[in-house]
């Protein structure tokens, strides 16, 4: 088989159109081939890869889980007990999705072991995703992992033409991505056709574009955990409406160029410097003053991040 | 890139870029100086700088030089770890144009007063590029297996270093060359497929006008 450069979405498909496989199967024996190890051996280093992220649920579900900065955890927690109380209004897999989101994120700000998906700002979009579907609808351990190399080709085509980091194309890249490759996982976990990979991808990309990365304080906790909630439920309506058969009219190679040409044009004090939006409100500003000079007294000699 | 540098790396939150990222380019640094440091300078760029303390950047730099790699759970002590082994460590502002705004300039000294510089960015997704050893212009990622070879601008050290590598089979994929000045001081930097055994790059250290070589493994 032709080796894919993963540079294009519309190859992916076009591939697995042609051989008649699902799109995981195609990126498994080229990834294989790339790293010149066996197909066995991708499999199972990227099941190790998914048991991370099921501990990372388990981890950060748990009450008592808190940031090393102390401005979040504890609101997965809240939310399952919520849901217990008959305050789950949304239902079903969504609501799983919001609450394992919530989980792996405040993990990762509380400095815990997560998987980069495809960043660590947005590591619990896509453990959410295929971990509520695997709960819900019965799926196995093998289909979960294998939707991950379906995740992974999204993510690869991203990263080779435009980018995934907050730094260099706001939220949109990180949280978008994510929701992208998520979209792309439940898609081909629920009989999804490629095509309507890539109809998914497009949507749930599409509906963030312009979203900025404005940490309160520099930190990957606000908004970053309750944008990995948003994000899981982005790739949700995007999977949904694809599986449907809804089209973008817009291809998903067009859209992910856009999301760059957008993240390009966007200011960088609203990529990841902590220099706009809500990291520039006069609560965010407390917050910094609060989490540094009770951290370490000399954090606001030589950083300006709050431009306090 | 393959799918576990997407979905991928296992980490130490909270920040792909400015933590896993951070510990990938202070990792390399730590390999290429070869020997214990015992000082670093760590400049950082944009972003790196202005956020640094709140991704614990620092505290992933320094845990890279001291050989941690990104899912180590002890990278979040690595300040009092530095401390314990003597390592003294300076954290400033680069002064840099047009660079990545992920970048860290870290210098490194070992005991007998050795030294090694680079230039590295965190592109995203735990991914990193070093862009600079010892101020010549590079280019790896370290998601291939590299060998990084400085040496004498000398005529034949090129051939006799890609001799040990065809002598196992190894395909080169990048290859790369820069020099400070002709007879001066050059660092080539090989990318190849697959795996590489390290007594390749044993044997790449005994070769003549050799300074010195490291292999990386990727992640």
């Amino acid at each position: 088989m032709e080796e894919l450069k993963f540079e294009s979405i519309a190859e992916i498909i076009e591939c697995a159109n042609k051989s008649q496989r699902k799109v995981s199967e195609i990126v498994l024996e080229q990834q294989a081939n790339q790293m010149e190890i066996s197909q066995a051996a991708v499999f199972d280093k990227m099941r190790e890869t998914y048991s991370v992220m099921v501990q990372s649920v388990e981890s950060g579900i748990q009450p008592g889980v808190r940031s090393v900065s102390g401005l979040s955890g504890g609101d997965a927690y809240r939310l399952l007990q919520a849901g217990k109380n008959g305050k789950d209004i949304s239902g079903g897999v969504f609501f799983e999705a919001l609450v394992r989101a919530l989980a792996v994120s405040e993990w990762n700000a509380a400095m815990g072991c997560i998987v980069a998906a495809p960043t660590a700002g947005s590591c619990g979009i896509l453990p959410a995703a295929l971990l509520s579907f695997q709960k819900q609808y019965g799926f196995s351990e093998e289909d979960c992992v294998m939707a991950l190399f379906t995740a992974s080709a999204i993510g690869m085509v991203v990263a080779n033409v435009a980018y995934i980091a907050g730094a260099q194309g706001g939220c949109q890249a990180e949280c978008g991505t994510a929701a992208a490759m998520a979209a792309a996982a439940i898609v081909e976990l629920c009989n999804g056709t490629p095509d309507m990979i890539g109809h998914a991808v497009s949507i749930t990309f599409g509906n963030v574009l312009g979203l900025v990365c404005d940490p309160v304080a520099g930190l990957v906790e606000i908004p970053c955990i309750h944008r990995n909630a948003s994000g899981v439920a982005n790739a949700l309506v995007g999977a949904q409406l694809a599986l449907a058969g809804i089209k973008s009219l817009i291809p998903a190679d067009e859209t992910i160029l856009a999301m760059k040409r957008v993240g390009d044009a966007m200011p960088v004090t609203l990529k990841e410097t902590a220099e706009g939006g809500l990291a520039t409100t006069p609560t965010a500003k407390t917050l910094y003053t609060q989490v540094f000079n009770a951290q370490e007294g000399t954090a606001c000699r030589d950083c300006n991040g709050c431009n306090s | 890139m393959n799918v576990f540098d997407i979905v991928g790396p296992i980490m130490v939150g909270p920040s792909s870029s400015h933590t896993a990222g951070a510990a990938r380019i202070g990792f390399i640094a730590g390999l290429l100086l070869g020997e214990p440091a015992v000082c670093a300078e760590i400049k950082l760029y944009g972003s790196f700088f202005k956020t640094y303390q709140g991704h614990g950047t620092d505290k992933a730099i320094v845990a890279g030089i001291l050989g941690m790699k990104p899912d180590n759970p002890k990278l979040r002590d690595s300040l009092e770890i530095a401390k314990a082994k003597n390592l003294s460590i300076t954290i400033s502002q680069a002064n840099l144009e047009n660079a990545h705004p992920n970048t860290a300039v870290i210098t490194l000294y070992d005991a007998g007063g050795k030294s090694v510089s680079i230039q590295g960015a965190s592109v995203g997704g735990g991914n990193v590029e070093i862009t600079r050893i010892n101020n010549q212009p590079v280019s790896f990622t370290g998601q291939y297996v590299t060998l990084v070879v400085i040496h004498r601008d000398v005529p034949g050290t090129i051939a006799k270093v890609t001799e040990k590598l065809s002598a196992r089979r190894v395909n080169i994929c990048n290859f790369r060359l820069s020099r400070n000045q002709k007879g001066g001081t050059a660092v080539m930097t090989i990318e190849v497929d697959g795996t590489l055994d390290r007594d390749v790059n044993d044997s790449i250290m005994k070769l003549p006008n050799i300074l010195h070589s490291t292999l990386i493994m990727p992640n």
